[in-house]
């Protein structure tokens, strides 16, 4: 075996265990605060398996839109909102959780059967592009890809349009939607110290 | 390979010619660039930590740094020495784990970025083909690392400075990328290699500075901005915040912040002098004075020669730019949240589209001079 192929495999292996334990995390863990934090680490493992896949610039993509942009936000979210409240108990919680763990799991052997019955070996090994993937990659989103690529910025711009109604909520005195008054704690809150019960 | 140094063909050559295989051969290489690199940005480092305490001295009339070696040139060796040997402490009520993974974070992003640094042809470590996205993408990972530091030192200063620092690199980061992406436009190519090898027509004539002043200033106000210094150092301003996410931080932790600024520091005037200073180029193409000396460029001595301008033009054009962040930094004074927010959103966000659909109108009107 090739140096080249044995490094690929230690990486994969690697990259995978980091993908799988986080993302265990991230559902597991008490603390949303980790469980932002393992996020970030899963979505740089899964830039490092495009890596591997020789699909440099969807990885430098995935680092760049999910590391940071979406975790950034997720994570200045939390940090915004870290309210501590008590929250109540819920009655019927191990119905709840027999039903989203069943659910997961018919997902996963759904998945798992699509690996099994798909054929992922390539007809042509020497087709692939490697490096042109950028260029590749523009041809297709400005020629058959070009509408679910508006359609895309629309979505972004109803996304932004519905985040300055939720975040200028202080301009108007009545909720738009249900006539009532704003809620105003929502704006100006106390506030608590962090990590309070922690010892 | 067109023409220029190669080192590692020769490396590998020499390494073969004592009976190695050429994938050992390849192993025993790759490492090398990468520590020469690494040595080569912590020696910057020191060097920018001289010229800020010299600079600042000057500024305000004073000697600075006199005792430590000839005009105080092993200060920050002894500042470097000084925080090495410092007790490494972890706030109590902190979270441990996070506490220390916060300055990682920080600082392996800002060292990676040096892989598309060129400073030569060949002279770099690795002509990946996304080069200056690879960058845009990495520096996207530090804020994280910055809201860790921030949240895990449980004060609420740090956490101010976190959320600061987050919210200040969110929103730079897209006129910063949207300023490389006109430089990218013109060049049809994201490698920094060819960047530089689109501006070496005419020497100095032909530096993307006069095609892009306005994406220039855009850059350097937006790097300045993500390399928080002043007059953009929020998230550390002391008057408000006693030091930002760093307050908790001692020892080799704090190091690691103090280190990562200044790389961070020395990337972007690389990088500006990369994207806006024709790189390696000198000033009168050296290819024109080697024909007007009758001098083969091919030759040997020529190519180390050549290497050595190209090495020396990079580092020049660089640090005449952290000279002027230094300038800058001691003669400004600080602007506010709001102030900054404004800037990066209402101010520099439109004009940095503005100059990308210029850049891309131009391209289309004048081809010759905008890249075909």
């Amino acid at each position: 075996m090739s140096i080249a192929i044995t490094t690929q495999i230690i990486c994969f292996t690697v990259l995978s265990l980091i993908i799988l334990i986080g993302a265990l995390g991230v559902v597991l863990l008490e603390s949303i605060v980790y469980s932002a934090f393992l996020l970030g680490g899963v979505f740089m493992s899964v830039a490092g398996l495009y890596l591997l896949l020789n699909a440099s610039f969807v990885a430098a993509a995935q680092v760049l839109v999910y590391v940071g942009a979406v975790n950034v936000l997720i994570i200045f979210a939390i940090m915004l909102v870290n309210k501590k409240e008590d929250l109540k108990p819920i009655n019927d919680i191990k119905s709840r959780r027999i039903i989203s763990t069943s659910i997961c799991i018919t997902l996963l052997s759904l998945l798992i059967r699509v690996d099994l019955t798909n054929v992922w070996s390539l007809s042509n090994p020497q087709n692939s592009i490697g490096e042109e993937s950028t260029i590749r990659i523009g041809e297709h989103l400005f020629s058959d890809y070009l509408l679910p690529f508006e359609v895309a910025s629309v979505l972004l711009l109803m996304a932004m349009i519905g985040a300055i109604v939720l975040a200028r909520r202080d301009v108007m005195s009545k909720d738009i939607s249900t006539g009532l008054p704003v809620d105003q704690e929502l704006i100006e809150k106390s506030s608590e110290p962090l990590l309070t019960n922690k010892n | 390979m067109e023409y220029g140094l190669d080192l590692e063909y020769s490396f590998n050559e020499f390494l073969k010619g004592f009976g190695f295989s050429s994938e050992i051969a390849h192993l025993i290489w790759l490492p090398l660039p990468m520590l020469l690199v690494l040595v080569a940005a912590v020696v910057g480092v020191l060097v920018t930590v001289w010229l800020e305490r010299k600079i600042s001295a000057a500024a305000q009339q004073r000697i600075g740094p006199e005792y430590a070696g000839a005009l105080g040139v092993l200060q920050p060796i002894a500042d470097g020495l000084k925080l090495l040997v410092k007790e490494d402490i972890i706030p109590d009520k902190a979270d441990g784990i996070l506490f220390t993974a916060g300055p990682i974070l920080v600082l392996v992003p800002v060292i990676l970025s040096w892989l598309i640094v060129p400073f030569g042809q060949n002279l770099l470590i690795s002509n990946v083909g996304i080069g200056i996205f690879l960058w845009i993408a990495l520096s996207s990972i530090q804020p994280i690392g910055l809201l860790m530091s921030g949240y895990a030192s449980n004060n609420k200063y740090s956490l101010l400075g976190g959320l600061r620092a987050a919210a200040q690199s969110i929103s730079y980061e897209i006129p910063l990328a949207l300023s490389v992406l006109a430089i990218v436009l013109m060049t049809n190519s994201l490698s920094t290699i060819d960047i530089v090898n689109q501006q070496s027509g005419a020497g100095i004539l032909s530096w993307n500075i006069w095609r892009q002043p306005v994406g220039f200033l855009i850059f350097w106000i937006c790097a300045l901005a993500e390399c928080e210094r002043l007059p953009f150092d929020l998230p550390e301003a002391e008057e408000e915040l006693v030091a930002g996410y760093q307050t908790e931080y001692a020892g080799m932790k704090f190091a690691l912040f103090y280190l990562g600024s200044y790389i961070n520091l020395i990337l972007s005037a690389l990088l500006v002098s990369i994207l806006y200073l024709g790189g390696w180029g000198f000033p009168i193409p050296v290819e024109l004075i080697a024909k007007f000396l009758n001098l083969p460029i091919n030759a040997p001595l020529i190519q180390v020669l050549t290497a050595s301008i190209g090495i020396v033009m990079t580092v020049l054009k660089a640090y005449l730019l952290v000279f002027i962040a230094i300038l800058l930094r001691w003669t400004t004074p600080r602007v506010r949240i709001d102030q900054l927010l404004d800037l990066g959103w209402k101010f520099l966000l439109p004009i940095s589209l503005a100059n990308l659909l210029i850049t891309a109108g131009l391209k289309l009107a004048f081809p010759q001079f905008f890249g075909g």
